[in-house]
């Protein structure tokens, strides 16, 4: 049964499972990934658990080295697998190469994994679409985003997920040099992308000042309509 | 050759261990690094075969950083100890044994500061003081007649001194440096290099 490839081309050239697999991403909550100038921020939905359910147990954001971190949406039990051997494979790296891996290695390790399993007999791709950010040696940040096929990209900001393409236009809109100059304000923009869709549950202080800026520009607003 | 040492106090170990590495009857290098970081609170100590003291070190070394990413938190000292015990055990009856001797040192937050002791053969014991290497004929008795559990920092510095002192006078082979290190609950704390008077040093390598 092992012998057999379920990954195959359709006459007008699709590999449906591959496509299949990025609509199960398309079901997973979102998640946002924003590249700073001396910051890369990653913000998930959290979805909303059964009353019984440990709240906390649910991890969408992981850590795969000191300097690396991803986040996914999708399936999380393919998730796990994926995590694990990135895992593996940042340290497998610093015991033969003594460095950390850049991000690009790493993502090119996931993506190359992934592409790996729409190729093999008996195996199903991934559902996941993977965020990776992190820092290399030398301070440069990056943000990654990889997906079933295998393929992956180097991005400024971007989403994955459920609501991953309004995210993105909003992304588009405002991300600018101005909405990135500092630390607080990447992350802000993390926030206020994700509070573009969803009913956020957490209240932090930085939502607390996005309301007051809210406000303020609805003052402005007022202040010109009646001059 | 190589001689490595460990001393427990109430609330952190004391670990030092010489800097020769030697080829046959040359001293190749006299600023050799035989303390490896397994985290943030645990030195692994390494001698032994040449180039199986680093490649088992640094395997321990990366399963015990893995082991932290996969879980979010660190292996407690008791725990990698035995991990590396397992390891070495596991290799002893295959067809490539590490032959390498290893003192652990850890402080764990509940536990408090740990040494363990671990041979080629896989013996693991935990002990207040151990030593590795001709040296410990000489020093295992120094420590038997001035060790104390309650001694204070310096104190342990002052009896690490004298070990060193006997093996300058004693020791047939001149080790002329040892790297120091303290671990507590802050941490691992590097402590000035003993240079014993009247060990020959060479002229230090010429910084760049």
């Amino acid at each position: 049964i092992y012998d057999r490839a379920i990954t195959v081309f359709s006459p007008d050239g699709h590999l449906f499972q591959v496509e299949y697999a990025q609509e199960a991403v398309k079901k997973g909550s979102t998640a946002v990934g924003i590249r700073g100038k001396d910051i890369v921020v990653l913000g998930v939905e959290k979805k909303s658990v059964a009353k019984l359910q440990e709240e906390r147990t649910v991890r969408k954001i992981c850590a795969l080295d000191d300097h690396v971190c991803m986040a996914f949406a999708g399936l999380t039990a393919d998730a796990r697998i994926v995590i694990n051997r990135a895992r593996v494979e940042c340290q497998s790296h610093r015991l033969t190469v003594e460095d950390p891996v850049t991000v690009e290695y790493i993502t090119r390790h996931i993506a190359t994994l992934k592409q790996r399993y729409t190729q093999s007999n008996g195996r199903r791709p991934f559902g996941i679409s993977a965020l990776i950010v992190g820092f290399d040696s030398d301070g440069t940040p990056r943000l990654y985003q990889t997906d079933p096929s295998g393929t992956y990209h180097a991005w400024k900001a971007n989403a994955i997920g459920r609501s991953a393409k309004t995210v993105r236009e909003f992304l588009e809109k405002n991300y600018t040099e101005e909405s990135i100059a500092t630390d607080n304000e990447a992350i802000k923009l993390a926030i206020k992308a994700l509070l573009e869709l969803l009913e956020s549950k957490e209240i932090e202080t930085l939502v607390t000042e996005i309301e007051k800026e809210k406000e303020e520009e609805a003052e402005k607003k007022k202040q010109k309509k009646s001059t | 050759m190589e001689y490595l040492i460990g001393i427990q106090g109430q609330d952190f170990v004391l670990v030092a261990a010489d800097n020769i590495a030697a080829n046959s009857i040359i001293q190749m290098k006299q600023d050799q690094d035989k303390m490896f970081k397994l985290s943030d609170k645990i030195l692994l100590l390494c001698v032994g075969e040449a180039g199986d003291t680093v490649q088992f070190a640094e395997y321990i070394q990366k399963n015990i950083q893995l082991y932290k990413m996969r879980n979010g938190y660190e292996l407690s000292p008791k725990a990698a100890a035995n991990f590396t015990r397992k390891n070495l055990a596991d290799y002893l009856r295959s067809r490539t044994p590490y032959h390498v001797n290893l003192l652990l040192a850890g402080f764990d937050e509940t536990d408090g500061p740990g040494l363990y002791y671990m041979d080629h053969l896989s013996a693991l014991a935990k002990a207040p003081f151990a030593a590795h290497g001709y040296g410990a004929y000489l020093t295992l008795s120094i420590l038997d007649r001035y060790y104390r559990p309650d001694l204070t920092r310096d104190e342990a510095v002052d009896l690490l001194k004298k070990c060193v002192e006997e093996l300058n006078k004693r020791f047939i082979l001149n080790l002329p440096s040892f790297t120091v290190r303290l671990i507590d609950t802050e941490g691992i704390h590097d402590l000035e290099k003993l240079m014993p008077v009247g060990a020959k040093l060479l002229a230090p390598a010429p910084s760049s």
